[in-house]
Parts: C-alpha cells; sequence; structure tokens
C-alpha cells in the first residue's frame, strides 16, 4: 500500500449502517480532500445495512468491507483497524458515515500525529462550542462523562463520545486486541490513556445529521449512559488489576 | 424420621433419574451435546440416583447441614446448580461471541482482497 516512503498513509474507517442518504457524498469529498505528504484512503465498512448502503459505496469506490454479521459500531470499526494494521497504515481514522464529522477538517485531527506529539487525537465540538451541539440530553451525558473521565483518569476530555478520532500505530495496536462492541468511544479514552498513550482534543465543528438515524436515540440513552458507565468502570478496574484483558 | 419417602415416589424418582441419563446419553451419542457440557449433566443425573436408591440420605445430609427441613436443601442446591450452570453459558455466549465477531473480521477483509484482486485480473 506505501507509495513514497516520505508520505503518510492514513485509512479513513467509515462505520456505515443504512447511510444510503449520505455516505455516497461523503466518498467523493474524501477523495477531494488533498493534504500535503499524505495519501488519504477511505474504507468505508458495512455492517449489515439493510438499505442501498452497499451500491452507493461500490459507485464510489472499490476498496470497502462488507461485515457478513452484524457486529455494532464498535465491531465495524475494528475490522477496519485490523485492516489498518495489516496495510501498514500510519495513522487510522474514524469518521462517521452520517455526515456529521466535517471532512474538512481531517488536517487539523492528523497534524499532531504527523508531528509526533500525542498518540490519539479526538475532534471535539465542545471546545470552541462551534457548530451543532446536539441535544440538551445528549450535552448532559457528555458531561456526565467529562465528570467520569476526570475522576478516574484525571485528564480532561470534553467530547468523550466524539467518534471522529485518529490514532497512530502505538493505539491501533491496543485497539486491535480489544476494542469494545457498543459505544466504544468512551471506553477506548480509558484504554488509551491506562496504556500510556498521550491525548490530545482539538476544536471541530460538527454538522447536523445528513441522513440516517443515530445510534443513541433519546429512548435508549438511559441504557447507552447504564452500558458505557459499566463499560468504563470494567476497562478501568480491568487494567488496574489484570494489566490487559485476557484474551477469551 | 426414618422411612419416611414412602416406595412409590422412590421407584419413580429412580425411573425419572434413569430417563434422564437415558435421554444425555442419547443427545450425546447423536453429537448434539458436546462432550465438556455433558459431564455437568452426567454429574447431575448420578446425583439424582444416589439419592433415588439411598432414602435416607437427604435427611441425614440436612442434619448434618443444619437444615430443619430437609426438601429445603433439595431446592437450595438445586437452585445453586442452576445459577453456576447460567453463568457457565454466558461465559460460552461470550466467547462465542467474540469468536462470531473475529470470523466476521477476518472474513470481511478476505473479502475486499478477493474482490481486489478478481478486479486486477480482469484489467
Amino acid at each position: 500500500m506505501k507509495t513514497e516512503i516520505n508520505n503518510i498513509n492514513v485509512l479513513i474507517i467509515i462505520p456505515c449502517f443504512n447511510e444510503e442518504a449520505s455516505i455516497y457524498k461523503l466518498l467523493l469529498e474524501i477523495k477531494g480532500v488533498k493534504i500535503p505528504n499524505v495519501i488519504l484512503h477511505a474504507l468505508p465498512v458495512n455492517d449489515c445495512s439493510t438499505d442501498k448502503t452497499t451500491n452507493e459505496i461500490e459507485r464510489a469506490t472499490s476498496v470497502y468491507l462488507d461485515l457478513t454479521v452484524n457486529l455494532g459500531i464498535g465491531g465495524a470499526v475494528q475490522s477496519g483497524y485490523h485492516f489498518a494494521q495489516l496495510h501498514q497504515y500510519d495513522i487510522a481514522v474514524q469518521l462517521d458515515g452520517d455526515g456529521q464529522h466535517p471532512v474538512s477538517e481531517l488536517s487539523k485531527l492528523l497534524t499532531p500525529l504527523i508531528q509526533n506529539e500525542c498518540d490519539v487525537v479526538i475532534g471535539s465540538r465542545f471546545i470552541h462550542k462551534e457548530g451543532f451541539q446536539s441535544s440538551s440530553l445528549r450535552r448532559f451525558g457528555i458531561n456526565y462523562f467529562k465528570r467520569l473521565n476526570q475522576f478516574l483518569l484525571g485528564i480532561k476530555i470534553t467530547d468523550s463520545t466524539s467518534g471522529y478520532r485518529a490514532i497512530n500505530t502505538k493505539a491501533l495496536k491496543l485497539v486491535c486486541d480489544y476494542y469494545p462492541d457498543e459505544y466504544p468511544e468512551p471506553e477506548a479514552i480509558i484504554l488509551f490513556h491506562m496504556n500510556g498513550l498521550k491525548i490530545r482534543e482539538v476544536p471541530v465543528e460538527m454538522k447536523e445529521r445528513q441522513g440516517g438515524v443515530s445510534s443513541i436515540s433519546s429512548f435508549r440513552s438511559l441504557y447507552y449512559m447504564i452500558k458505557v458507565t459499566l463499560g468504563i468502570l470494567f476497562i478501568y478496574f480491568r487494567i488496574k488489576f489484570y494489566g490487559k484483558r485476557s484474551t477469551l | 424420621m426414618e422411612n419416611v419417602v414412602p416406595y412409590k415416589i422412590q421407584i419413580l424418582s429412580i425411573i425419572g433419574a434413569l430417563a434422564f441419563m437415558f435421554f444425555i446419553f442419547r443427545l450425546i451419542a447423536k453429537g448434539k451435546l458436546r462432550e465438556e457440557y455433558s459431564i455437568i449433566w452426567i454429574i447431575c443425573t448420578v446425583v439424582l440416583l444416589v439419592f433415588s436408591f439411598w432414602r435416607n440420605g437427604l435427611d441425614i445430609l440436612a442434619k448434618l447441614l443444619g437444615v430443619y427441613y430437609a426438601p429445603a436443601l433439595v431446592f437450595l442446591a438445586a437452585i445453586f446448580a442452576i445459577i453456576i450452570f447460567l453463568v457457565h453459558l454466558s461465559v460460552v455466549n461470550s466467547k462465542q461471541h467474540e469468536q462470531i465477531k473475529k470470523l466476521t473480521q477476518e472474513m470481511a477483509i478476505l473479502k475486499s482482497k478477493v474482490l481486489g484482486d478478481e478486479k486486477k485480473d480482469n484489467v
């Protein structure tokens, strides 16, 4: 996959579940992005969509992953991470398929990694409070996770549910080993930090979703909070007492 | 307290235990039950059989453990065994979940590779 030695290979993993409305446009948009010394490849991961997502993806690119069994967002993203590791990409980016994450802000996420300043970069919509700020319920949840992270890790992450993030090869090795299935983002922060990786947040302006349905509807938000809290606590104690997750 | 268990129920319980054992063995023989899961069921049937033949066993055991009402011991033991087995099943389930995930991911990556190779051949 490597073409030139000095160039940095970046894989953009796009988990898709019923994103027929937005995925084609998004893939074209990524093709149009030019960042000096960076080679971008998009990798849509179709997680058993029931609509025309597959056709829309094929219209734009021939490189994609098609999951036979629905794995949920975590499993879908992780298969992208495996792909990145297999093909020796330098940086893996996660970007949602619904068009919420602006492709134009990509270089902001990549720069700290390219300059070796940290291992994980998270795009946060709450640093400058610009763009789409999401519902008050969701904001409450994000605030809650911010406090929980601060309590457990002593670091401040303003947008721990943000799925717009870039990781380097060190972090890639970790997430290939273990990545949560459902709502993986807040848990992954614990995983990164407790394994000694440096996390940085950069401000990004997010848009309202272009299509599809969020994996977090208000009906399930309580379940979400409980599940993620448990996940965070479990992974915290697991790493604290067992060092690493024993392979099942 | 001796001989509170009438013969009728003893014969019934022996028949029941034997039928259960036969059922388990048939499942194993047909390959519908893996040996590792069958062990616990075989132990269960053996315990059932022992207590069907040894009629005072339950009372003796209950007295030994300080349980006043002997049948309560049966329920306690049974519920305990069921819970343990359910946890075991959850563990097995989680393991399989992880295995299916790995298989799906590997397959997706292989599929994309095969598709890519086919396209290269056609050019």
